[in-house]
């Protein structure tokens, strides 16, 4: 469900562009996102070149082009809708508790053990690397079992290795461990 | 009988000892991830997909069938035990099941939810069976200009129906068919925002997309706000039902489905609307009217019955159109691409074997569903109690493997992380995932039909209007676009008595 909250926003003492009114407004960030994109959609259609190769009456420019032009538009729109007190709800779920503050160390820590996973799994191997992804996830989260939480990892990275590359015919790296066997 | 033909074939695909044991482990597999709280079937079926990736079309198809119908039916018994419904389709069941479950007649509402399922699957796959092959047949005729149109319809339908806030939706739209542009333009090669990356040339994987907007997003949104106690389900026994439940159970069942069907059939129909329309319904006809909100058994069975047959419907225009209605539904067309199959009009000519093979054991699907179901609901429930850390570091585990597996490439796991940042955002800021990812998968097809009608047309635009049928489908684009505009037309000129300006200035709608 999403909806626009009506709130009075103003309150004394908020100046414009002051932290506090940007605080506020902080989904005029999303104006911002959706302009950048849309520059970059833009600026990526007008270098194409189309005097060749072009089959039919529309080129590859045209679309990109609305494209661009309609992120420009909604981003103005949005941030009118923003500025006139409208504001996107945030998604709720069965595990979020929106009345607590954003976590950031949290999800901080989550994207480090996401990338590590990215960074590591060419050089050790899935084993090893899905392993790290799982007990670094789980440890951001809040999990301090220090005996469960390896071996849960180490096993589910093992299992799912060997049921992926063994079994359903995925194939994911092995990796030097996997090598000396 | 051309159907029932293909059919009985279809039922021979399906009924050999691999493919039922296909089809057996998809529903196990689609319930447990299914029943994992925050995680709904769009989801479940991102992150199961890789599973398949080893395996011949026609096997992960009827695999994915059992997916499909097990996670939607895992969603509804976290609704009942939880009550906190993990996807949309599923917050009726929770109104009255939770009630239910809290009353001690957790395993009447598991019942009335588990036989719905089957009832409403086994009556819109009957529906599906008769209705498709005629879809097909009458699709095989429109042209471009009409896919175009139809096209069309789904992205406005879609931002327009769901959510409160258009301009919210468009955004999220455009968002997805700017991921959707990412690679070589389909008709002259000529690269379209790939920076000269050779890795973006071949576009951005939908699979890729679809798990970084669900999975990925979902879990760095859920870190940011992780409740630390998580609500503890309620325990259940054995799913039964009494003589007298069955009683005021059986027509709701019947009805909930000629609700659901159409409704999943048409662009942005979903669960969401007719699961609701549902419960209203037999709120209105039952002799028990008061007990609604406090644990009445109608109130799960129709509403269930609605979104298992609204799931058949979905399937209609997936086949024959290719033209996904739902989130869940989109990763399902992905799965068809990642094959090298397009679903459409001529899909019933051209992959025979394989969709009747999938409808048969959409059938099949159900039975198991029902078979190892009610005897498995404790197990089940106890996959409620995993502890939260295990379950989202277990999310980005299973999201990562889908991601690399698709073209085991790393590149593709720093684009999942990217865009699961953008779904983090989304998620922040009220954007729906849906129309983004809906716009991932048809945006390039909606490209290439709009211009193969203007190249038809030698340019002019005329080219896009000129079928009846476009024009139709236009018309509808036209009302849903302009509705709020219609609406304050026909409506009433307001007492002088109104809300002061001020409050009524920050409209919703931009």
């Amino acid at each position: 469900m999403h909806k626009a909250v009506n709130e009075p926003v103003d309150e004394p003492g908020n100046k414009p562009l002051s932290r506090a009114w940007l605080r506020e407004r902080s989904e005029l960030g999303v104006s911002a996102i959706l302009v950048g994109l849309g520059v970059l959609v833009l600026v990526d259609a007008i270098r194409i070149h189309t005097d060749f190769a072009q089959r039919g009456p529309v080129g590859p420019k045209a679309v990109p082009i609305v494209v661009g032009v309609g992120l420009i538009v909604v981003a103005a729109l949005l941030a009118r809708d923003v500025l006139r007190g409208g504001r996107g709800e945030a998604e709720g779920g069965e595990d979020v508790d929106l009345t607590a503050p954003a976590d950031w160390r949290t999800v901080l820590l989550l994207c480090g053990a996401f990338l590590a996973n990215a960074a590591l799994i060419g050089v050790v191997g899935f084993p090893i690397s899905g392993a790290i992804l799982f007990w670094g996830a789980a440890y951001a989260l809040g999990s301090r079992n220090f005996v469960r939480d390896p071996l849960i990892a180490a096993g589910l990275s093992v299992v799912t290795f060997l049921l992926f590359n063994n079994l359903l015919g995925v194939p994911l790296p092995g990796g030097p461990l996997v090598g000396m066997f | 009988m051309d159907s029932f033909n293909n059919l009985i074939e279809g039922f021979a695909t399906a009924l050999t000892p691999t493919h039922l044991a296909l089809a057996a482990l998809g529903v196990l597999l689609g319930t447990a991830i299914g029943v994992l709280p925050g995680i709904g079937p769009a989801m479940a079926v991102a992150l199961l997909l890789p599973v398949t990736y080893g395996l011949e079309p026609t096997g992960a198809f009827i695999m994915f069938a059992g997916i499909y119908y097990g996670g939607m039916f895992g969603g509804s018994t976290t609704s009942i035990l939880l009550n906190t419904p993990g996807e949309s389709a599923a917050v009726v069941a929770a109104i009255d099941g939770n009630p239910m479950a809290r009353k001690g007649r957790g395993a009447q509402a598991l019942a009335a939810a588990a036989i719905g399922h089957f009832v409403g699957g086994i009556i819109g796959t009957t529906l599906l069976v008769l209705l498709a092959p005629t879809v097909a047949k009458f699709a095989v005729d429109i042209g471009a200009p009409d896919f175009f149109a139809i096209m069309v319809l789904a992205f406005i339908a879609v931002t327009s129906v769901l959510g409160a806030s258009r301009v919210r939706g468009f955004a999220s739209l455009l968002i997805g068919l700017t991921i959707g542009l990412v690679g070589l333009d389909e008709m002259t090669g000529q690269q379209r925002l790939t920076f000269g990356s050779l890795h973006l040339a071949d576009g951005i994987d939908v699979v890729v997309v679809a798990v970084a907007l669900f999975a990925v997003g979902e879990s760095l949104w859920v870190a940011a706000h992780l409740r630390r106690k998580p609500a503890s389900p309620i325990p259940v026994g054995r799913p039964w039902l009494h003589k007298a439940d069955l009683k005021r159970a059986w027509k709701p069942w019947l009805r909930g489905p000629m609700i659901g069907f159409p409704f999943g059939a048409v662009p942005a129909g979903g669960a969401e609307i007719p699961t609701f329309l549902s419960y209203v319904t037999e709120k209105r006809l039952s002799k028990h009217r008061d007990e609604f909100g406090k644990g009445a058994i109608e109130g799960v069975a129709g509403p269930e019955a609605t979104a298992s047959a609204s799931a058949a419907g979905t399937l209609v225009s997936m086949l024959t159109l290719g033209l996904p209605t739902t989130a869940v539904a989109a990763v399902m067309l992905a799965a068809f691409q990642q094959y090298g199959i397009q679903p459409g009009p001529l899909l019933f000519e051209r992959e025979s074997a394989l969709v009747w093979g999938l409808i048969a054991s959409l059938f099949i699907g159900l039975c198991l569903l029902l078979v190892l179901n009610l005897p498995l609901a404790p197990v089940w429930a106890k996959l409620l109690r995993i502890p939260r850390p295990y379950l989202y570091a277990g999310i980005l585990f299973f999201a990562s493997v889908g991601a690399y597996a698709v073209n085991a490439d790393v590149f593709d796991l720093l684009v999942m992380f990217v865009i699961g940042v953008l779904g983090f955002v989304m998620r922040r800021y009220g954007l729906p995932v849906l129309p983004a990812i809906i716009a991932v998968i048809l945006g390039p097809a909606a490209e290439q039909q709009m211009r193969r009608a203007l190249q038809l047309s030698d340019g002019s635009l005329t080219g896009l209007f000129n079928t009846p049928f476009a024009l139709v489908v236009y018309a509808i684009v036209a009302i849903l676009l302009f509705w709020p505009l219609i609406r304050r037309l026909f409506r009433k000129p307001a007492p002088p008595t109104e809300p002061s300006p001020q409050v009524e200035r920050p409209k919703v709608d931009a």
